[in-house]
């Protein structure tokens, strides 16, 4: 076989280059930043940071689900509300005030009921995975809202100031946020980024792959497709939880509202916005989500309208995202496609 | 052609009275047919004779309506895909299959880390599994596609797409392989080249059984060890490409006798 010629192309010829190790180092990169942020920044963008980084680290999981296993979920808020009101419920009803002990609950509950939920929805794809995960959402939304004597209703649930490492910090509110806390949840977030990368780039992460790229072929070359599919809808869900506990403890509220179609929607634009693509893209699109509805809302209460012309003209000019246009620039000054 | 073997032994894969029905449509009726240990077997008909439904069935895409698959003396009739590769069958497609965003690499480590069962730990890294990425480097070198490794599927050749596919095929080290019209779509001179590497390649990975679907007459006197033909999802003929080619009344029912006058458009 060595006068085999298969019209391959000659070397020369340029190709789209394989994903390179980038995508970590744009995260850690951001992390760091984010680490000496206390020193020169404000109180008030500090406080603007801790939801960043309750939805990145949601982001992280759900894009292991969207941008890797190519299922699009409309109901990832569920996830932010089950951490958020784990804390609540454990918080203000049991006084466990480790916060240690509520990101291990908030991971598991999420866990067990993406486990049910997800056998549900994963055997379906596209826009019936897309409704399934919404219809589910609405359901938690409903009983958060309905059940008033357990989740208090639209008046949502306190949750209280948790010990870090088993530790109290008598300061103020602000204090504790933009202090310990703030680094307690940027070190979570470069953990559990440093875990999610290695997921990526595991067998496990490539049969993902496989399966978004073409379930078919995928089984035919022994990818258990719906196996891997409901793995990656528990981790991406574990992920929603500890955000979502995040999210919670930073206003000290647990809110229907955080498990809204609407709020799963936010996670959808957040990532479509830095570019699913990318491993770092949906953090990014978390960052300029966060930072331009806070400067958006600070000038007109008509915010939404500008986000959403700021998603249509995202969707027409720049569909693979910030970070991807980003790429695709970096890519052109090189030389390279 | 290459000599067939000996035909002692029990068959290495059989259907036995296979149908499968669409509602009122009997797409096979009956369908017996074997491969033995070490043997290429050719599938030929005219369109819509069930050539690929034989195959689906086969592969445990389509459960029959009724008879048996056999596969190493065990009943495989509808036990889905997975399974199958599990077993040791893998398919190659009638249309390019592959993964447009992977590389030729990550392609064969998809099949490979499937073998291996390298998937229940999500944190094991696959860049560093060495034994996993060796296995993928041997099966891309077999086809042809090691100076391919790094690029990603989606702008490979056409011909390459189809040695993709049979590679990954190949990547479950699989005992039996299906392909489904592998050189369809493919130019004339690239035919031969992709049946020369897969034939050596099976023959390299120990691969002891091939089934092929395939119209390019040509391809089919040359590699076959016995052509089974199909008409209206009936076994016509199972025979050796020698008599086969000698009998003008089966080529003429399994080419299909060309329209006479093509009709023009005004």
């Amino acid at each position: 076989m060595s006068n085999q010629s298969i019209d391959i192309a000659p070397e020369a010829v340029a190709r789209r280059a394989a994903p390179r190790p980038n995508g970590l180092w744009a995260l850690l990169g951001l992390i760091a930043v984010m680490a000496v942020m206390p020193w020169i920044a404000s109180p008030y963008a500090l406080l603007l940071m801790l939801p960043f980084i309750g939805y990145s680290i949601a982001l992280l999981g759900f894009n292991l689900l969207f941008g890797t296993t190519g299922l699009l979920s409309f109901g990832h808020a569920l996830f932010l509300g089950v951490g958020a009101y784990t804390a609540a419920v454990l918080t203000s009803k049991f006084g466990v005030l480790s916060f240690e002990l509520l990101l291990i609950t908030a991971a598991l509950v999420s866990g067990l009921i993406s486990l049910v939920v997800g056998a549900l929805c994963v055997r379906y794809t596209r826009i019936f995975f897309g409704m399934l995960t919404l219809a589910f959402g609405m359901l938690f939304h409903s009983f958060l809202f309905k059940f008033y004597s357990v989740t208090g209703g639209d008046q949502g649930m306190r949750v209280l100031r948790p010990l870090l490492l088993g530790m109290e910090w008598r300061g103020g509110k602000t204090a504790f946020l933009t202090g310990p806390f703030y680094y307690y949840a940027l070190i979570l977030f470069a953990l559990l980024g440093l875990a999610m990368w290695r997921i990526t780039q595991s067998p496990f992460g490539l049969h993902l792959r496989a399966i978004r790229e073409n379930a078919g072929k995928a089984a035919y070359v022994g990818v258990q497709i719906f196996r891997m599919r409901l793995a990656a809808f528990v981790i991406s869900a574990i992920y929603g939880g500890i955000g979502g506990t995040i999210l919670a403890v930073t206003t000290g509220l647990a809110d229907p509202e955080l498990a809204y179609w609407t709020h799963s929607g936010n996670l959808v634009f957040m990532a479509v916005l830095g570019g699913s693509g990318t491993f770092a893209g949906p953090a990014i699109g978390a960052l300029v989500f966060v930072v331009l509805q806070d400067f958006v809302m600070s000038i007109t209460q008509y915010w939404r309208f500008v986000m959403g012309a700021v998603l249509v003209l995202l969707v027409v000019f720049m569909p693979q995202g910030l970070s991807g246009t980003i790429e695709a620039l970096a890519n052109r000054r090189h030389g390279g496609r | 052609m290459h000599p067939a073997p000996a035909a002692e032994s029990a068959p290495l894969f059989e259907t036995i009275n296979v149908s499968k029905a669409f509602g009122a449509f009997k797409a096979l009726s009956d369908v017996s047919f074997h491969v033995n240990d070490g043997e290429f077997v050719s599938i030929v008909g005219p369109n819509g004779a069930g050539k690929t439904t034989l195959v689906n069935v086969v592969t445990g895409l389509l459960r029959p309506t009724s008879g048996e698959v056999r596969f190493l003396g065990r009943n495989i009739a509808g036990i889905g895909p997975v399974e199958l590769a599990r077993l040791g069958m893998s398919r190659a497609f009638q249309l390019v299959n592959i993964f447009p965003a992977l590389t030729v690499r990550e392609t064969l480590a998809v099949a490979v880390a499937s073998r291996l069962r390298r998937v229940a730990n999500p944190f094991r890294s696959l860049k560093r599994d060495d034994v996993l990425q060796a296995d993928a480097e041997r099966i891309a070198e077999v086809l042809g596609l090691r100076a391919r490794l790094e690029t990603v599927a989606s702008t490979l050749s056409q011909g390459e797409k189809k040695l993709l596919d049979i590679a990954s095929a190949f990547a479950l080290n699989p005992s039996v392989i299906l392909l489904d019209e592998p050189t369809s779509g493919v130019s004339t001179g690239d035919k031969h080249a992709i049946m020369e590497v897969l034939v050596s390649a099976a023959k390299a990975a120990g691969v002891r059984g091939i089934v092929q679907v395939e119209h390019d007459m040509d391809l089919v006197e040359r590699y076959s060890h016995r052509i089974v033909a199909l008409q209206e999802g009936s076994v016509l003929a199972d025979m050796p490409p020698e008599a086969f080619f000698k009998d003008p009344a089966m080529i003429a029912a399994v080419v299909g006798t060309r329209p006479q006058t093509l009709r023009r458009i005004p």
